[in-house]
């Protein structure tokens, strides 16, 4: 270990001067001798670059800190390592296709992402209310379950991120049962793109409900591992309560939706205050905390899984009752026209349409070849359609011209509005409660950037 | 989506093989609609037009469209509207801002669409501007809704839009020295030609079926 000190004297911590003052590359391992070098300097104030390569900003998120000694004097967010450019390339294919962009924005609730730009096509079309009963009830089943291993994700690596490893590991295998369910009923685990305009891309396979109601149980059983590992642990409640504080006024003014808001005591739920899918025929309740930081924020999300397992059950028992009904729209000239099976290399078109469409009819054929390649025209205009996703208000903002394409879509990520809090939150505070409060905000990178 | 592309096989146009493709389509050609627009939209419009005593000069159109509210705003006009809006018609929140950029639309190509959200009275209603491409300014509004700086932000950098007054206008999701605004219309899908046993797969925005 050297004891050295001075420019490029330490292969790990290395320093050289610019216009701006010495700046330190730290590389990992000696912090000892950063530690001498920084102590010789006259100032106290340090400007620290973390990320975006960082194991506890969640993501290839990049904070730029301003300390004086441990306090955080200012914080900037330095953004779009992850843009992908989906808004743009979403105008260059047909309406169908757009949900297999939108589904991979914000990968951890891809259905929800699916969702609101689905609601926004139907709307669009006129037809939300043609979407048959069974397909939306299959929608909230998905999106609930989806709300569940989201959650699964924010709890797991927050936990991970302020240091207590073992819900990870926990959240994580609850995480997979939920994926189970996922691949059972659209192939996949992630990015699915199972909700279409219309409807969803097919219906449950059988034996389906046992299956989802026996993951129900589970999850509802393994859930308490996690609620006793932390709520109420004091070294828990030591490095959240009272961090990250953000109280309703503040949170108002920066647009802040989901558990961020609700930890203010304010009941904002989409689901409840604007239902879409029928959101209207569930019980449940909104959970709202009243301690505006990062404990709160934890406690909304732990007590929300339950909710969501409610809202299931509920879907089940209505899905018992349609067996056998539509999940697409009538319409023929919007509903995809390819039957879908699940097959051992995945989704893809049913051998039965298959035969259809090569062997005995070929309007069929023409008719699969127009919709497919070409895609339906959606009549001009423009909506703004949204749900409540795990992290807030989603929403898309759609234009269209008339065309088989969107002209445009905007996406209003919860993630990215909800990021502007962190200088709010964190200004003044610790450098370490700096991992608590994002943990909490549970920004997902591909959300944000797009 | 400019006209000086050429696709595939000299070819431009959706792909569409029926004949059909060739009807000619409108964007955005709604006139202002009249009253009664139906649900709360009546109650925000003589809310608003009682406290703006300048109302009908500052709204361009009113636009009651698949059950949503657009108020089209004179630029000049949106900060006041805004700030009415927030304090006497408790739209607390600002959902952000979106562009659009429509070329053909003549000294007005560049659109910025606001939602707004009141928590109060559960409403939603949507502001809409429109500047010209060779001046294209709109005033922050920062200042009314904190939430916007970062939209504003994204504005800025896919349609290069200018927010007057805005405390730090930078590109936020590209790479500070990027050229171009890549959401604008006249801006390429772009991509590079990929070579796949063989053959050359040209790049998106090259092939017919993606102009």
């Amino acid at each position: 270990m050297s004891t050295q000190t001075g420019p490029y004297s330490d292969p790990y911590a290395s320093s050289r001067e610019t216009t701006e003052g010495t700046v330190f590359s730290v590389t990992g391992g000696d912090w000892d001798s950063l530690v001498t070098e920084i102590g010789q300097a006259k100032e106290e104030r340090v400007v620290v670059n973390m990320g975006p390569q960082h194991p506890s900003t969640h993501g290839v998120l990049r904070l730029v800190l301003e300390l004086e000694g441990e306090t955080v004097t200012e914080v900037r967010c330095g953004i779009g390592y992850l843009h992908t450019g989906i808004e743009k390339n979403m105008e260059f294919r047909n309406w169908t296709q757009g949900t297999t962009f939108v589904t991979r924005m914000d990968y951890l609730a891809p259905l929800f992402n699916e969702a609101a730009y689905c609601l926004g096509v139907e709307k669009l079309l006129g037809i939300t209310q043609d979407i048959p009963e069974r397909a939306n009830v299959i929608r909230v089943m998905m999106m609930e379950f989806n709300r569940i291993s989201s959650h699964m994700v924010a709890l797991g690596t927050g936990a991970l991120e302020l240091g207590a490893l073992s819900p990870m590991i926990f959240c994580f295998r609850e995480r997979e049962k939920v994926l189970d369910v996922f691949e059972m009923i659209s192939g996949l685990r992630m990015n699915m793109a199972y909700i279409r305009p219309g409807g969803v891309a097919q219906d449950l396979p059988t034996g389906a409900i046992d299956k989802i109601l026996a993951t129900v149980k589970d999850l509802r059983e393994s859930f308490k591992d996690n609620e006793k590992l932390l709520v109420g642990n004091s070294i828990w409640m030591k490095r959240t309560e009272g961090i990250g504080y953000l109280d309703l006024a503040g949170a108002t003014t920066l647009g802040i939706t989901g558990p961020i808001m609700r930890a203010t005591g304010l009941p904002l739920d989409l689901r409840k205050m604007q239902p879409y899918s029928g959101y209207e025929n569930y019980n449940f309740d909104v959970v709202t905390a009243d301690t505006c930081d990062v404990y709160g924020r934890f406690l909304i999300r732990v007590n929300e899984l339950e909710q969501s397992l409610r809202i299931i059950e509920q879907c089940a028992a209505k899905l018992k009752t349609l067996d056998g009904a539509p999940v697409m729209v009538a319409d023929k000239k919007i509903a995809w026209p390819a039957q879908l099976a699940i097959g051992a290399d995945g989704m893809g078109n049913s051998l039965g349409h298959i035969r259809e469409i090569m062997g005995t009819s070929m309007e069929s054929l023409i008719h699969h070849f127009k919709l497919v390649t070409e895609g339906f025209r959606v009549p001009a205009g423009q909506v703004y359609a949204t749900v409540e996703s795990p992290r807030g208000e989603l929403a898309a903002h759609i234009v269209s011209d008339g065309g088989t394409r969107p002209y445009r879509v905007h996406f209003r990520e919860p993630s990215f509005n909800n990021l502007q809090s962190v200088s709010a939150m964190c200004e003044g505070s610790m450098v370490a409660d700096i991992v608590g409060a994002v943990a909490s905000i549970d920004p997902v990178m591909g959300g944000v950037d797009r | 989506m400019s006209e000086d592309q050429q696709g595939m096989f000299g070819s431009a146009g959706t792909g569409d093989t029926s004949g059909y493709g060739g009807l000619v389509r409108s964007s955005e050609s709604f006139g202002s609609t009249q009253r009664p627009y139906g649900g709360y939209f009546d109650q925000v419009a003589d809310d608003l037009e009682r406290a703006y005593p300048d109302f009908a000069d500052a709204i361009e159109r009113v636009v009651v469209d698949r059950g949503e509210l657009t108020l089209h705003i004179k630029v000049d006009r949106l900060f006041e509207v805004a700030k009415i809006l927030r304090d006497n018609l408790k739209f607390e929140m600002c959902m952000g801002v979106s562009g659009v950029h429509y070329p053909e639309d003549k000294d007005r190509e560049l659109h910025a669409v606001y939602p707004l959200f009141s928590i109060t009275n559960n409403q939603r209603i949507r502001l809409e501007v429109s500047v010209p491409d060779a001046d294209s300014r709109i005033p922050s509004l920062v200042e009314v809704w904190a939430s916007n700086n970062w939209h504003e932000r994204e504005t800025f950098d896919m349609f290069g839009i200018i927010f007057d007054g805005h405390p730090g206008l930078t590109r936020i999701l590209m790479p500070d020295d990027w050229q171009g605004h890549p959401q604008r219309k006249d801006y390429a899908l772009g991509g590079i030609s990929v070579e796949y046993k063989g053959a050359s797969v040209p790049p998106p925005s090259d092939r017919r079926s993606y102009k």
